[in-house]
């Protein structure tokens, strides 16, 4: 007993004295809890990775590697984290309206199908690059706003839950464009010359330009969505709109005593919601694969909502989140292939940094981190989401 | 506070301006009817169809006239239209007609398809028993949510609980049971439900003892279960080298299965499948029936006030949302040891949150929930029904996407016109800190 409680003290000590180095090293007082919270979410996974006989450091060492160990692993690590900017930031705009935006895997796959659509039109090719891209963009954006838009309206117009219809969307649209591509009689969107289901293949001239040519491909569709991250943070915090999306997330009921037209908001955030999901799913689209195919966003909502989280719903937290997600899955295999470790393991790893970040109470236990003195989180109405 | 309890601000602003769900449906309602019977009705197929009882040979059954039921829907549907849209004094009758043209949209479907199909009848009996089936994981992940969130604690990780039932009760029957012997299914499955408390004591721990934000405590959870579970898989599942074994078998119930016709049809299934029915008619006792329901429920609407009675809120939570996962858990089990036996990683594949749309769909009560995750059921097995009738219209069969998506529409449909708003308890989500 009287061990244990030492031995509790003495990490406790040991904890406090790397604080203090930190402290002084860098002064990064509202980092700390993240920062802690990926030390020690690395600490449980390398206990994990040492059950099944492993040495942790082996396994980490290349991980790390995979993710920055060099010019094309750092690109493909960023080229990664882009369309997660993308879904994260359509679920982060979402909560701050108090709306639980399930469906951006649904609205990333309609803005896909529709970039590809134009992008294949056979008029693309005889436009210049330069209104060609923004067009692809476009129609990818919108295609996701009206997709995102529609549990907006459904919500407001008959107060069908927005949990449940955009789960419904999600599913509708997952079959809508495997059909579309898979159908050979009639073909709809189907590249019949390709042996894999998958639209025909954008024209050369909507391409976007790439940065680096690692793998997945470091495409310049990065700088539209770090660009939208600043817009939508300049929007949320300096404008009357983002007040109000914000007001309608704490408190519906008092913003329509306050004359805000709470329904315009609902839907507008929405739209706005699947918007981003559409504009990643396009420079995906037009940047990487240059063809459509169902599989390719397969699980990215719901990373989408784990990487909002971790951000706390702030913009511009999101583009680093995101390069963190992004960066360990892109690394992730080169640790299986030299240590024989599963790539779950960064799964793992994930779910303990989001869980270490929201249960910062834990950490600030463990290393001794004075309380801030307001938690982002409670500004945020994720609570009243569901 | 939440956005639900602001849309009854929103409907009111609406109704204003005209727009609300009794007029959109009502259009939508009528637009159909009006399709119905001017146009679907006199181009289909004429010749007569039969819904059977039984698998062939010599069916028992019922035969019908596919037109006289598409024009006798469509004036069910105009109906409502027009009381959608009557003075206030018929407006009472909008509702019931609503619900009643939502349900008659899975005839007219099953209807409409038998009368394009080639295939001049089809057995409904086995339809509804396959729908009780697949719906017996929304209804257990239904009601896991259910003892939550009525407690007070909402649970986005059904999916995740739900998982890592699967994963860790498949993974004990793989290693010590070989998957063959039923003994240690039997132990198997019972780790499931105990690795499915032990996950959702997880989430009682974040969201009761550190307050974190319930929705993330609920997506650590199906992230880390997602991790877990496919480490186990590659790590232990895959190294044992057993991909499939023996599952649950089924039985029929006494004297119910001996029923003439349709007995053994019905009352035949797997021992998850009939747990189901317990579990959701437990929940409903207990939770309608008795103090300690009573006390769940209290802590989910007003916890503060519950306190003031000597009701312990902390500890109420906690027994309610491990309960709930121990259900979660058995739910996983039947993905990995009674659906089929094997474990695929994400193998729930979002019926947790499926689960959660019928929760919704329900407005939180046992018997609503049950009736959602039966819609879904139903949807599903429509789908593949449907896929094997060969329904083809003007020559071409319809792709097998849109009536696996048929499903998804329908609840559309429902949730938007007919279930419209539902209230969830007015505490959850919010963490609860003992009065001084």
């Amino acid at each position: 007993m009287n061990g244990a409680k030492h031995a509790n003290a003495g990490i406790g000590r040991a904890a406090s004295q790397v604080h203090r180095l930190l402290t002084e090293a860098w002064r990064l007082q509202p980092l700390y809890v993240s920062l802690y919270a990926i030390l020690l979410s690395f600490v449980v996974g390398g206990v994990l990775i040492s059950i099944i006989g492993v040495n942790p450091f082996t396994a980490y060492w290349a991980l790390l590697r995979g993710m920055v160990g060099g010019g094309d692993q750092i690109a493909g690590s960023v080229a990664r984290s882009v369309p997660f900017i993308g879904s994260a930031l359509a679920l982060a705009f979402a909560f701050r309206a108090g709306l639980f935006n399930i469906g951006a895997e649904g609205q990333l796959l309609a803005g896909g199908i529709t970039a590809a659509y134009v992008g294949a039109l056979s008029w693309m090719s005889d436009l210049p690059g330069i209104v060609a891209i923004p067009l692809i963009l476009i129609a990818g954006t919108m295609g996701g706003a009206v997709w995102g838009g529609i549990p907006g309206v459904l919500r407001t117009k008959t107060g069908a839950h927005e949990v449940i219809s955009t789960i419904m969307l999600n599913s509708l649209v997952l079959f809508g464009v495997r059909w579309m591509v898979n159908s050979r009689d009639p073909v709809v969107l189907r590249d019949t010359e390709s042996t894999v289901p998958r639209t025909d293949p954008i024209s050369d001239t909507g391409v976007l330009p790439e940065l680096v040519d690692s793998q997945p491909v470091l495409h310049t569709g990065l700088f539209a969505l770090l660009g939208i991250c600043l817009v939508v943070a300049f929007v949320l915090n300096r404008t009357t709109f983002g007040f109000e999306v914000g007001t309608v997330g704490l408190n519906p009921h008092a913003s329509h005593y306050a004359g805000i037209n709470v329904n315009r908001v609902i839907v507008a955030s929405m739209a706005a919601s699947g918007a981003f999901a559409g504009l990643a799913a396009a420079s995906e689209i037009s940047g990487t694969n240059g063809f459509f195919q169902p599989g390719t966003f397969f699980l990215m909502g719901f990373d989408g909502i784990a990487i909002a989280l971790l951000a706390r719903t702030n913009p511009v937290a999101i583009i680093a989140a995101a390069l963190l997600w992004g960066s360990m899955l892109s690394g992730a295999p080169l640790m299986q292939q030299e240590a024989d470790v599963s790539i779950d393991v960064v799964r793992i790893i994930q779910a303990m940094v989001l869980l270490f970040v929201a249960a910062d109470a834990i950490v600030r236990y463990l290393f001794r981190v004075r309380e801030m003195d307001q938690s982002p989180f409670k500004a945020t109405s994720v609570e009243g989401a569901v | 506070m939440t956005t639900v309890e602001h849309a009854a601000g929103a409907t009111r602003a609406s109704e204003r301006i005209g727009l609300d769900r009794r007029s959109v449906t009502g259009l939508v309602f009528g637009l159909l009817g009006i399709a119905l019977i001017a146009g679907v009705a006199p181009a289909i197929n004429g010749t007569s169809r039969r819904f059977n009882f039984e698998p062939p040979p010599d069916p028992a059954g019922i035969g019908f006239h596919p037109p006289t039921w598409v024009i006798a829907i469509g004036v069910l549907f105009l109906l409502t239209a027009v009381l959608g849209f009557a003075p206030p004094d018929a407006r009472r009758w909008a509702g019931p007609a609503r619900l009643l043209s939502a349900v008659a949209l899975i005839p007219l479907v099953l209807v409409l398809s038998l009368a394009l199909s080639d295939n001049p009848s089809t057995n409904i009996i086995n339809l509804f028993h396959v729908s009780l089936v697949l719906a017996t994981p929304y209804a257990l992940g239904s009601m896991t949510g259910l003892w939550c969130e009525r407690s007070g604690i909402i649970n986005i990780g059904i999916e995740g609980t739900m998982l890592a039932g699967a994963g860790i009760g498949y993974m004990t029957y793989a290693t010590i049971g070989d998957a063959q012997s039923t003994g240690w299914l039997w132990f198997s499955i019972l780790i499931s439900v105990l690795a499915g408390g032990l996950v959702a004591s997880l989430l009682a721990v974040l969201s009761i003892r550190f307050g974190v934000n319930q929705i993330v405590a609920g997506v650590v959870i199906n992230l880390f279960a997602l991790g877990l579970t496919g480490f186990l898989r590659s790590e232990v599942i895959v190294k044992t080298g057993i991909t499939t074994g023996v599952g649950t078998s089924e039985f029929g119930l006494p004297l119910l299965s001996e029923i003439p016709v349709i007995g053994d049809q019905l009352f035949r299934g797997k021992p998850i499948y009939w747990m189901m029915y317990l579990v959701v008619i437990g929940t409903w006792v207990v939770m309608y029936r008795t103090p300690w329901g009573l006390r769940v429920r209290s802590c989910g609407e007003n916890p503060h006030a519950a306190e003031t009675l000597g009701v312990n809120v902390v500890r109420i939570r906690y027994q309610s949302v491990i309960l709930g996962g121990l259900i979660a858990g058995l739910a996983g089990a039947w993905f990995s040891m009674e659906s089929q036996t094997r474990f695929e990683d994400n193998m729930t594949n979002a019926a947790g949150f499926i689960a959660l749309a019928a929760l919704i769909f329900g407005k939180w009560t046992p018997w609503g929930a049950f009736g959602g995750a039966l819609l879904f059921g139903f949807s599903r097995a429509l789908g593949s029904r449907l896929q094997a009738l060969n329904v083809e219209v003007s020559g071409f069969e319809i792709p097998s996407e849109f009536l696996q998506a048929l499903p998804f529409i329908v609840t559309l449909v429902v949730v938007a016109g007919a279930v419209g708003r539902s209230i969830p308890p007015a505490a959850a989500g919010q963490p609860f800190h003992r009065s001084r």
